[in-house]
Parts: structure tokens; sequence; C-alpha cells
């Protein structure tokens, strides 16, 4: 791990890495979504309502997965003081808060024709809820730790470790209290899906993940191309103030 | 009486935000990464 606490060693890899990631994904996931859309049949209990799994599942899996590598970026940055764990953390925020409000309005979306509500305030929809607010919480502060710099950036780091406490209540939510979410149809070595519907899905979840991948090296070579661009205004700041 | 929903308004509304929001955001990052790239490499040839 920490081959990579090198920005330049870092950066040789990510540049090369964002594309092969990006595309794939674009075409994964589009295939996905048109076969969801136009191939896979309707269900027979919801019927057409059903394709909109290829959107919801996706987004629901890299909202949460989304926290759980900012929960792992901050363990880093406390216990090994890696040098890009903050980046790596400050990176998946943003794409994690898009897929997990995506996940909220397809599931209102979903909820409307199939349970005849937009909203009810059940645990599974409202810890994803939860999560949504944590992660624009989290923004907020690591934006703050970042312009403050010294010491800020581990209050961001043990947000996003203590924030990490909902992904289980979210998981376990549907299991825990009567909700008019289903339960898990997807489990380690199991599934209650037919083939039809779970092939096109797990090629969505792929696809998406990619481009989930590709969004967070994107983004982490934004933040530190400014953070070097910061580093060397200042540089050349204080070399013209300081008199000779 | 059960109110019965035509799913299909539901379902483009789902696809249009997943789609076109995962085709924006992926839009919006790699034209900030490339702004960030490029002012970094302009201020190091100065």
């Amino acid at each position: 791990m920490h081959r990579f606490a090198n920005p330049a060693r870092f950066l040789r890899l990510a540049r090369p890495l964002t594309p092969w990631l990006l595309v794939p994904g674009l075409v994964i996931a589009g295939a996905a979504l048109a076969w969801g859309l136009f191939v896979a049949p309707a269900d027979r209990l919801q019927g057409d309502s059903v394709r909109i799994v290829y959107i919801h599942v996706p987004a629901a899996w890299l909202g949460m997965a989304g926290w759980m590598a900012i929960a792992a970026a901050s363990l880093a940055e406390i216990v090994w003081r890696h040098p890009l764990a903050s980046v790596a953390a400050r990176a998946a925020a943003v794409p994690g808060a898009f897929y997990t409000a995506l996940c909220l309005l397809s599931g209102s979306l979903w909820g409307r024709p199939a349970w005849g509500s937009w909203w009810v305030w059940d645990g599974r929809l409202t810890s994803m809820l939860v999560l949504l607010f944590l992660y624009l919480g989290y923004l907020a502060l690591a934006d703050a730790a970042a312009r403050e710099g010294g010491g800020a950036s581990r209050v961001a780091a043990i947000f996003g470790l203590v924030g990490a406490v909902n992904i289980p209540i979210i998981h376990y939510s549907v299991l825990w209290w009567n909700s008019l979410h289903q339960p898990p149809s997807i489990g380690l070595g199991h599934s209650a899906m037919a083939p039809q519907f779970l092939v096109p899905l797990l090629a969505a979840t792929l696809g998406f993940t990619l481009i989930f991948a590709a969004l967070v090296l994107m983004r982490m070579r934004l933040l530190l191309a400014d953070a070097q661009s910061e580093a060397r205004l200042r540089r050349k700041a204080f070399g013209g103030s300081v008199p000779a | 009486m059960t109110e019965v929903l035509d799913p299909w308004p539901f379902v483009w509304a789902a696809y249009a935000l997943g789609a076109g929001g995962t085709l924006a955001l992926v839009g919006w990052c790699w034209q900030a990464m490339l702004r960030a790239e490029r002012r970094r490499d302009r201020l190091r040839e100065k």
C-alpha cells in the first residue's frame, strides 16, 4: 500500500487506468441498461416497473460501497498516516453521494407504482436517507479540513469511520424491522432471482462499479493537481515576499 | 379501489436520472480533472 504513497508513482498508474476503467464501464453499463429496458422480461407481479431494478440496485450498492471506501481510507489515514488516504476518501465522497441520491430517487420512482407511495419512513429508506446526509456532512467537513490543513483532516477521517456504523444498519434494516422494502434477493452464493433478471442486474452492477472506480481516480487526480498547484503558488508567493 | 398506474413514465424517469446523471457526472469530473492538470502543468512551466 505504501508503494503508492508517492503521488508521482500513483499518477503514473492512475493516468492509464482511468480510461481503462471508464470506457468498459460505460459500454457494459450502457449494454446492461438497454438489456434491462428492451430485452429482459417484465415481472409476473411488478410488471414493467421491475426494470428500475437495473438502476436502483447498482446505485444502492455504490452508495454503500462509497462510504465503505471512505471508512477504509479514513482508517489508513488515522493508523498508517498514508498521504493519499485523505485524497482517496474525499474523491469517493462525491460519486458516493450521487449514487445514494440516485438510489433514493429511483426507489421513490419504483415505490409509487409498486407500493402506491413515493416515500415511507421505514428502516431501509430512512437509513439510506441518513447515509445521504452523512455524505453531505462529510463533504462539508473534508472541504473545510483541506482548506485548514494540519490535523483538521483527522476530524473528517474520524467522521468517516464513525459514519460506517450506518452501513450494517442499512443492510440489516429489512430483516430487523417490518418494512415494505423486500429482503435481500441476492447473497453470497445464492440468488432468489431468475437468470433473465439476474444476469443484466449483475452486468449493470459491474458496469456502474467500473464507472465509479474511474470517477474516484478522476477526482483523486483533480485533488492532487489542485494541491500541487496551490503548493507551487504558495512557494512562489513566499519566495517573492521574502526580502533579499 | 386499487389505483393502477402505467409504470413506463416511472421507468423512463429512473433511466433518465441514472444514465443522464452518470454521464453528466463523468463529463463534469473529466473536465474538472483536465482543467486542474493543465493549470498545474502551466504553473510548472513558468
